[in-house]
């Protein structure tokens, strides 16, 4: 089986168009998975771990914005001038898998997935996150609310690859939380991240639908309420809101009635954590 | 520098696993990295249905296949077509009916995994989808005709004690519902078959806990004579219980013999999920009626242990489930009623606790109940009713072992709790872990209780013996045993008796294979008792005629003679040689069989000396929850453990260690989850075990007081560890929750709602 290791962005789009069955692989966390299964049979591969910008972040306090290569691994975000930057998503950095996994697995790979479950989707959903698509003609920018079109699906046209993503920085608290039946390693049973820009509120649910879902309405009603009156009542509000918006289903993980629950307990928790209250 | 004489690795000490460092570096060979000369690699097809009709299977397309060398149905199996532990009644390849999700219905052999896989993929089997059978009550009243020619159910078995008419003024009563649990060992199944060149027999290196028990089932459905069927332990990456049936044996080894080549098969983590029994879901009732002071006057209750599709040992979990009903409690009257039945859910058979597990869910849910409703507190009450040794149990058989059980209630009673949680927490230590869904003020600390009595080696009649042989020369030792070594340390074991009894250091074992007369099964707590007693035994024989020959030698009788440290020394006299001396150009070896002492079968009303002997422990849990979200965190586990007499304390801690986080993962997550007969979580990424960070502080003490039955005073510590801590658990979460909660494990559904 052919494995290309492509140095730089250009080399793997024009191999992508060349071999347009092959299979993308940057930490391999999901892709080897499937493989094992036998859901997948690559016959070639592109590995996208060795080309130098999908390596790179930089934090551009100028413009506020972060960028994120697409095959960092998690382990990157996790501590250190990142997780400073985007606390939410060293948050969720940390509850992916394990160190072995945090190691390998990536955005790039995380969004190729596109998983209800996907960790680091909420917090790039909930941050306004843009994903840089390319293939070898053309280059584009979609915001997250349009990449992840359904459970497991996303824009990215078959010759396109996601070389990163440029997530907004924000002025004010942010964070994640995962409810999983393990107190490490295990896969999102329901998720929330919650992050305040300009006295705003913005909400961002995993596991509970189809895709990640931007809790709209929630925000716009604690917007309107206002930040300075959040009270453990408001934010029990606030959570009940939150649970509406939630569209879970019943699978051998959780049911879709403690799902909505637990989203809605979260929302709660994240916003009182948010005024310190 | 100073030279200190360095412990000799004696009973007492605790010696270091010979394989240790080797697993720890990675290059101990589990049966898995076995390979062969010219080897074919073997796999199963199986059943996507739990229950169907086969009309047809068409082969043709598989046979087409270049690489593929052997393609076998139920057609081609030589001998019986069925196998099993108790009664025989599973098929090797599925012939009429499928009749659980994941039965065998063809294999084939190919020069590569990937060629196996496209081979099983080109086998067209045609079946008629039929309604399955998944509630037990359904397979108990009848109303659906028989999905197996032996019928619906497996074994009822009732006991009937004392005054049925008893009554009590305080009656507590409920039911209570235990899960599916896995064995989950790490190395998945694996065998790999080489047969004879002259075509007459086969060699079989594989993971199993009983080699003698696998080769008389092998031989039969291979209709070879036994001797002709040579089975040699692979290296094996855990058991607990789930090795104890047939799963690939037949299946590598008919291969084998049809392609006259090595063949080798090996099960994935999904596969493993359908390649072997797991722990019997049961729903069991109590109701227990005691008087005001909270001394039990009566029990009654029911079993269902759901067996799924093929009996395994569904038998004998029944029996140690309704004997256990009374668990570690006095009970002067008895009225039980068991049931293990067949439906067309996953098979159910061995797993660590046996049965008692289940009957321990209950029995400790009662006590507590009981506490409640007599306003008496659980340790008390416990102590009121515990068991002593002389008294009469509801199967009518008298207590006989050592039951230190009110030191091992005091011991654990008397550890210390954990300390208050902190104002500001690590994330970590919260329910919830990693996912940091909970603040400080969300959580609320519950304690709990769990005592437990577990039988020791097979029951009802059953002659498990053990053989092993020592070979004594020119002050080394030989020993040669056939027990599995499935990670409990019988292999470090066996080497300390050996230098204890004859004061020898250099201990060898050879190969764990058929070579050599039965030890029985690696299970029910027995090879401590049962093979430690063969080669206790073989030492000693060999020991007599070692002191024979130094008495002869030195005209000394030889009851004068001793052993003291490496020495032979002679007690009266002045004599003192190396055992390594004594025995220089000296061969002696001996062979030593050990039979427990003989138990009955139990009678209609459930009446019988059924059991060799029990072990005690107590459980006391400490947990952490966060209520709303119905995520656990347990804290701290504290228990004293009736051991009998510690033989290597490092082996025990990790028995105890390792039980309490196989019984905390059926507390509060292991579970497999089946609807209508179909699996939905065979992998480790849905079937959660519990990791590092699950896994709470552990006090141990460790009760030793000599059970003067056991050979060398030691009870079997390997079970007891995993029974009483998942109600223990479970009590501390409704003692934190105030919510009455009877089944395990407890998801986080069961406690917010
Ligand atoms: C034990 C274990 C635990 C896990 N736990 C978690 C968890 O807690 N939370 C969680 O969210 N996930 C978890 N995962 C899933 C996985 O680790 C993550 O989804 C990770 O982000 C995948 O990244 P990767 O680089 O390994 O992806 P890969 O496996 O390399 O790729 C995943 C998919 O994305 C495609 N792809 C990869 N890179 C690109 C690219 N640059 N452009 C376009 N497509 C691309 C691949 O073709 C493939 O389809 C776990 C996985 C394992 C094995």
């Amino acid at each position: 089986m052919p494995v290309f290791i492509p140095s730089s962005l250009t080399d793997a789009t024009r191999l992508l168009s060349n071999n347009p069955s092959a299979h993308l692989v940057t930490g391999g966390t999901d892709l080897m998975v499937e493989v094992n299964f036998n859901h997948r049979h690559p016959e070639t591969v592109i590995s996208l771990r060795k080309i130098p910008e999908f390596q790179h972040w930089n934090i551009d306090n100028k413009s506020g914005v972060v960028h994120i290569g697409s095959s960092v691994p998690y382990a990157t975000m996790e501590h250190g001038e990142l997780a400073q930057a985007l606390p939410a998503l060293a948050e969720a950095a940390r509850t992916v898998g394990s160190p072995q996994i945090r190691a390998a697995g990536s955005l790039g790979g995380n969004l190729g997935t596109c998983s209800p479950a996907g960790d680091s989707l909420p917090v790039l959903s909930a941050l306004n996150a843009i994903v840089h698509l390319h293939s070898e003609t053309t280059s584009r920018s979609v915001p997250f609310a349009e990449f992840m079109v359904g459970p497991k699906r996303n824009s990215r046209l078959p010759n396109e690859i996601i070389s990163g993503v440029t997530i907004p920085l924000t002025n004010g608290w942010q964070g994640y939380a995962k409810v999983g039946v393990r107190n490490a390693m295990v896969i999102s049973v329901a998720s929330v991240c919650l992050a305040i820009h300009d006295g705003n509120v913005r909400v961002a649910l995993g596991s509970v639908g189809p895709t990640i879902i931007r809790g709209s309405e929630s925000e716009a009603w604690i917007n309107s309420v206002g930040l300075e009156n959040v009270t453990p009542s408001v934010a029990q509000e606030f959570g009940e809101r939150v649970r509406a918006e939630s569209r879970p289903i019943d699978d051998h993980r959780s049911t879709a009635e403690y799902r909505r629950h637990a989203v809605g307990v979260l929302a709660t928790r994240l916003l009182l954590r948010g005024v310190q209250r | 520098m100073t030279i200190t004489k360095t412990q000799r690795d004696i009973l007492g000490s605790s010696a270091l696993r010979p394989d240790g460092v080797s697993k720890v570096q990675g290059d101990f060979a589990f049966s898995s990295d076995l390979h062969a000369e010219n080897m074919l690699w073997g796999a199963t097809l199986r059943s996507p249905h739990p229950y169907a009709r086969i009309i047809s299977i068409d082969l043709s397309g598989a046979w087409k296949i270049a690489g593929v060398e052997c393609v076998i149905t139920a057609e081609d199996v030589p001998g019986q077509l069925t196998y099993g532990l108790i009664s025989e009644d599973q098929p090797v390849f599925a012939k009429d009916f499928v009749r659980y999700m994941g039965e065998p219905v063809a294999a084939v052999a190919a020069d590569h995994p990937e060629t196996c896989r496209r081979a099983l993929a080109a086998i067209v089997v045609v079946y008629e989808v039929l309604t399955p059978l998944t509630n037990p009550e359904h397979a108990i009243d009848e109303a659906r005709e028989p999905i197996h020619p032996d019928g619906n159910i497996i074994r009822r078995q009732q006991i009937i004690h004392g005054d049925v008419n008893a009554t009590a003024p305080i009656v507590v009563e409920g039911t209570y519902d235990i899960g599916m649990q896995d064995q989950a060992f790490l190395g998945t199944e694996s065998a790999l078959a080489i047969p004879d060149h002259d075509g007459a027999g086969i060699e079989v290196f594989v993971a199993t806990q009983w080699l003698h028990e696998d080769r008389k089932q092998m031989a039969k459905c291979l209709a070879l004579p036994e001797e002709k069927v040579r089975l040699v332990l692979g290296g094996v990456g855990g058991a607990f219980g789930a090795r104890e049936d047939i799963s690939l044996q037949v299946h590598t080894a008919l291969l084998a013999m049809r392609t006259s080549r090595p063949v080798k098969m090996q099960y994935g983590r999904e596969e493993s999920f359908f390649g072997h029994v797991h722990r019997h879901p049961a729903q069991i009732w109590m109701r227990h009626h005691a008087n005001t002071d909270g001394r039990i006057v009566k029990i009654e209750a029911r079993f269902v242990f759901d067996g799924g599709a093929y009996s395994s040992t569904s038998s004998a979990v029944l029996i140690n489930g309704v004997t256990h009903t009374q668990g570690p409690y006095q009970c002067p009257n008895a009225i039980v009623d068991g049931y293990a039945v067949r439906t067309n859910n996953p098979p159910c058979g061995a797993m660590r606790g046996f049965g008692v597990v289940q009957a321990c869910f209950a029995h400790e849910g009662q006590m507590d109940k009981l506490a409640v409703a007599t306003g008496i507190d659980e340790v008390e009450i416990r102590l009121r009713n515990i068991i002593h040794t002389g008294d009469t149990m509801i199967t009518g058989q008298v207590l006989e072992s050592v039951a230190p059980l009110e030191r091992c209630i005091r011991e654990t009673a008397a550890m210390p709790l954990p300390r208050e949680m902190e104002a500001h927490p690590h994330e970590l230590d919260l329910p919830g872990g990693s996912g940091r869904t909970a603040d400080r003020r969300n959580i609320v600390r519950g304690i709990g209780w769990g005592v437990s009595m577990k039988n020791l080696m097979y029951s009802e009649g059953f002659d498990d013996y053990s053989t092993a042989r020592c070979t004594l020369t020119n002050g080394s030792v030989e020993l040669k045993f056939a027990t599995s070594e499935v990670g409990q340390g019988f292999v470090t074991l066996a080497p300390q008796i050996a230098r204890s009894v004859l004061g020898v250091d250099n201990v060898t074992y050879d190969t764990i294979d058929t070579q050599i007369g039965s030890a029985g099964s690696t299970s029910a707590s027995r090879q401590t008792w049962m093979s430690g007693g063969a080669v206790d035994g073989a030492c000693r024989m060999v020991r007599e005629r070692l002191f024979e020959h130094v008495g002869a030698l030195h005209g000394i009788d030889p009851l004068r003679l001793a052993i003291d440290d490496t020495d032979v020394v002679d007690t009266i006299g002045s004599l003192r040689i190396t055992v390594q001396e004594a025995s220089t150009n000296f061969t002696v070896s001996e062979t030593f069989e050990y039979h427990h002492r003989p138990t009955q079968d139990l009678d209609d009303n459930g009446q019988g000396n059924c059991h060799v002997a029990f072990a005690f422990v107590a459980h006391r849990a400490v947990v952490d929850v966060d209520v709303e979200l119905g995520l656990v965190k347990v804290v701290q586990i504290a228990t004293a453990q009736d051991v009998g007499r510690v033989l290597n304390p490092m082996s025990v801690i990790g028995q105890i260690e390792g039980g309490i986080a196989q019984g905390l993962g059926l507390a509060v997550m292991e579970e497999i989850i089946v609807t209508n007969g179909i699996v939905r979580n065979p992998s480790f990424t849905d079937y959660l075990l519990p990791t590092a960070l699950d896994a709470p502080q552990v006090l141990i003490s460790m009760i030793e007081e000599p059970d003067p039955q056991a050979p060398m005073g030691a009870k079997g510590v390997g079970e007891a560890p995993c029974i009483s801590v998942t109600p223990a658990i479970v009590a501390a979460i409704r003692n934190a929750t105030g919510k009455s909660i009877d089944r395990c494990p407890v998801r986080p559904q069961d406690i917010c709602f």
